[in-house]
C-alpha cells in the first residue's frame, strides 16, 4: 500500500496531468483508493499502469444504495516492485451505467467485466465479448444489486412444474 | 515438441484456401462441446473446443453451472456468520477464504491479531496448502492416466483431515478462523499428532516424485506442454504457481507477508520454462516448503491468548457466562445482532494455493456486510486455459486444464 502522502503525491500528479479525472482521494485503514471521472477511467488506470501499477488483480462492482449514483467498479491495481496496492473507483449512475472497457490495456479484465455486468449490469464500452458469464443467459435483473431481493426466484421441480400460485 | 512440429509441417501443406476449393470436409474446423459433467473438468466447467484434427485451435470456457451466489448471500449475514458461506466458495482453502474474509473484516475494525493466533493461523494454512497440493497431485496424475498417486496423495490427505478434525471439530469448511483470531485453541495431543504427520510427509513427497520424476511417459506429456510466458500470465491476470512456473517469484507471503509470515524461513520454488513440467515442480517444491513453515511454527509457537480480547467483537469464554452479567449481556448482542463494523472498504489478499485470493469488504455501519467479493484465482487463471492448449494436442489438452488446477467453486463462487 502507497502511506497517506504518497497517495497524495499520485494524486497530485494525475491533478497535473488532467485536472478534472480526479474527484477524489482517501486513505482509509491501510487501504489507499482514487476516485474518478467515470468518463476518464482508461486515461487514468494507463497512467497509472506507465507509473509502475502493472497488474490489474480484480474488477469488481459496488452496489451503494440509496447513495447517487449507485454503482460502483473498483479496479485494484498492484505495482509488484514496490508491492503498492491502490484501488481505483468509478462511480456510474443505474440510469447510465456505461463505462470504457480495460480489456485493450488488460486482457485479463475480460472474464471481471463480464461478471460486473452480470451482477449490475455495467455496460462497458468496447468489451469484445460482454455476456453474462454466471447467471444463465436468459436472466433478467441484475442480482448483486442492493434492491435485488434473495431466495424470491421460484424453483422448477416437478410438483409445481405447472406454474406457480395462481397461474397453477 | 518435434511430433507437434511433424504435425505441424503436415498441416501447413494443408492450407485454407485449398479446402475453399473444395478439398473436402476432413479438413474442416470441428467444434466441439466438452462438459460441463465431464470427469477430468474438477467439477462442472464447460469448454467449446475447436478442433483441426488432433490439434486445438481454440477454447472457450462456458462458466457458471456451480454458481451459488455466495457473495449475495453473504449480504444478509451477519459478519460472523458469513464465515462458514465464504469458506465454501473455493471448496479446496476453505481456510485461505476465511482468512481473506476475516483479514478484510479485522482491517476494517483495526483489530489487533494475537501472536499465538496468527501462528495457529499460519499452520492451518500451510496444512491445507499441502492438503490441496495432495489433490491436485493425485488428481492430475489421474488425468494424465497414471492410476497409482491418487491412492498414495488422499492417504496424505486425510492425515490432514484428522488433524483439522483434532483442532476444530470438522474434517472441511471448519470454520476455525474468527474475526480476531481462531475459534479455539489446539487441543491436547494435537502438538504429537501434527509433529507424527510432518515427520513422515517429506519421505512421501520424495516417493511422489519418483513416480513422476522415473517415468518416461509423464515427462515427455509435461515437458513443452502448455507453455505461457511470464507476460500473457501477467496481463491475463493469473498468479500462484502458474505464474511463478514462468519464473516469477511472486509470492504474497513473502511479498507483502500477512499473519507474521516474515517471522519463518522458507523460499519460493520458481520454473523457468512456464510448462506442464515446471507447474508440477513448483507446486511439488512447495510441499517441502510447507511443511518447513509448519516446522518452525509449531516450534515456535508463543503463549498467549487464541484470540483478540475486544469484548465488542469476540465471544466471551463459556465460563464468564455464568459469573459476569456484562459477559451475559456481550455473548447477546454478539449472537443476536452481530459486531456493528465501521464504515469503509478494504481489499485483503492472501496467497492460497492457486494464487491471489483476495477479499473485498464494504461495511455500512451496521451488523451486516454491505458487498463482500472473493476475486478467486481460479476465476483469473481459467482465461489463461486458451493461450496454454492453442495448437497443442487434444490429449495435452486435459493434461493443462489438470495441471492449471481449477476448483469450479471458486470460479463460479
Amino acid at each position: 500500500m502507497p502511506d497517506a502522502a504518497g497517495l497524495d503525491l499520485i494524486a497530485e500528479q494525475l491533478t497535473a496531468v488532467d485536472d478534472a479525472c480526479l474527484t477524489g482521494h482517501g486513505f482509509d485503514r491501510g487501504h489507499a483508493e482514487l476516485q474518478i471521472d467515470p468518463a476518464k477511467n482508461i486515461q487514468v488506470l494507463q497512467w497509472l499502469q506507465q507509473r509502475g501499477f502493472t497488474f490489474l488483480a480484480s474488477v469488481h462492482g459496488v452496489d451503494y444504495y440509496p447513495h447517487e449514483p449507485r454503482l460502483g467498479v473498483v479496479y485494484e491495481l498492484l505495482d509488484m516492485q514496490t508491492v503498492d496496492r491502490v484501488s481505483v473507483k468509478a462511480r456510474v449512475s443505474t440510469a447510465a451505467p456505461e463505462i470504457d472497457s480495460a480489456v485493450p490495456i488488460w486482457p485479463g479484465a475480460n472474464a471481471d467485466e463480464r461478471e460486473v455486468y452480470d451482477m449490475f449490469g455495467v455496460i462497458f464500452v468496447g468489451h469484445p465479448d460482454l455476456r453474462r458469464i454466471l447467471m444463465p443467459e436468459d436472466y433478467e435483473g441484475f442480482p448483486q444489486r442492493r434492491d435485488f431481493p434473495i431466495g424470491g426466484e421460484p424453483v422448477l421441480f416437478t410438483h409445481n412444474e405447472h406454474g406457480y400460485g395462481e397461474d397453477r | 515438441m518435434s511430433t507437434v512440429s511433424d504435425y505441424r509441417r503436415h498441416e501447413e501443406s494443408v492450407t485454407y484456401s485449398s479446402e475453399l476449393s473444395g478439398s473436402g470436409e476432413s479438413h474442416e474446423l470441428l467444434t466441439i462441446n466438452f462438459g460441463p459433467v465431464h470427469p477430468s473438468t474438477h467439477g462442472v466447467l464447460r469448454l467449446y473446443a475447436t478442433l483441426e484434427g488432433e490439434i486445438v485451435r481454440d477454447i472457450q470456457p462456458v462458466i457458471g453451472y456451480l454458481h451459488t451466489g455466495i457473495e449475495k448471500t453473504a449480504e444478509d449475514k451477519s459478519y460472523w456468520k458469513a464465515i462458514p458461506v465464504v469458506e465454501r466458495m473455493d471448496y479446496l482453502s476453505y481456510y485461505f477464504n476465511a482468512m481473506a474474509y476475516c483479514g478484510a473484516v479485522e482491517q476494517l475494525l483495526e483489530l489487533e491479531v494475537p501472536k499465538r493466533a496468527q501462528y495457529l493461523r499460519v499452520i492451518h494454512l500451510e496444512l491445507d496448502r499441502l492438503m490441496s497440493h495432495m489433490i491436485w497431485i493425485g488428481t492430475f496424475a489421474l488425468d494424465l492416466g497414471a492410476i497409482s498417486p491418487i491412492f498414495y496423495c488422499f492417504r496424505q490427505r486425510e492425515l490432514l483431515l484428522d488433524l483439522f478434525e483434532m483442532s476444530s471439530g470438522q474434517r472441511m469448511h471448519t470454520r476455525y478462523f474468527q474475526v480476531g483470531g481462531v475459534a479455539e485453541d489446539i487441543p491436547q495431543g494435537f502438538r504429537q499428532k501434527l509433529q507424527q504427520y510432518l515427520d513422515q510427509a517429506p519421505a512421501v513427497f520424495d516417493m511422489l516424485a519418483d513416480l513422476f520424476e522415473n517415468n518416461e511417459i509423464v515427462l515427455q506429456r509435461l515437458r513443452n506442454v502448455g507453455a505461457i510466458s511470464q507476460q500473457t500470465a501477467l496481463d491475463l491476470g493469473v498468479t500462484g504457481p502458474l505464474l511463478r512456473a514462468t519464473g516469477n517469484p511472486w509470492d504474497l507471503r513473502k511479498a507483502a507477508p500477512y499473519s507474521s509470515y516474515d517471522d519463518f524461513d522458507f523460499k519460493i520454488p520458481v520454473g523457468t520454462v512456464g510448462d506442464n513440467y515446471d507447474r508440477f515442480r513448483v507446486r511439488h517444491a512447495e510441499l517441502y516448503e510447507s511443511v518447513k513453515i509448519i516446522q518452525q511454527a509449531l516450534d515456535g509457537l508463543p503463549d498467549g491468548p487464541y484470540i483478540a480480547d475486544d469484548r465488542k467483537v469476540v465471544l466471551p469464554p463459556r465460563h464468564e457466562l455464568a459469573t459476569s452479567m456484562e459477559a451475559l449481556i456481550h455473548h447477546f448482542k454478539l449472537v443476536t445482532e452481530g459486531f456493528r463494523v465501521p464504515e469503509g472498504e478494504s481489499y485483503y489478499p492472501v496467497e492460497s494455493p492457486r494464487g491471489e485470493l483476495g477479499c473485498f469488504v464494504r461495511a455500512d455501519g451496521s451488523a451486516k456486510p454491505a458487498r463482500v467479493h472473493m476475486r478467486d484465482p481460479s476465476f483469473h487463471n481459467l482465461q489463461a486455459l486458451a493461450p496454454m492448449v492453442r495448437d497443442g494436442y487434444l490429449a495435452d489438452f486435459i493434461a493443462t486444464l489438470a495441471a492449471l488446477d481449477p476448483i469450479i467453486g471458486g470460479v463460479d463462487r
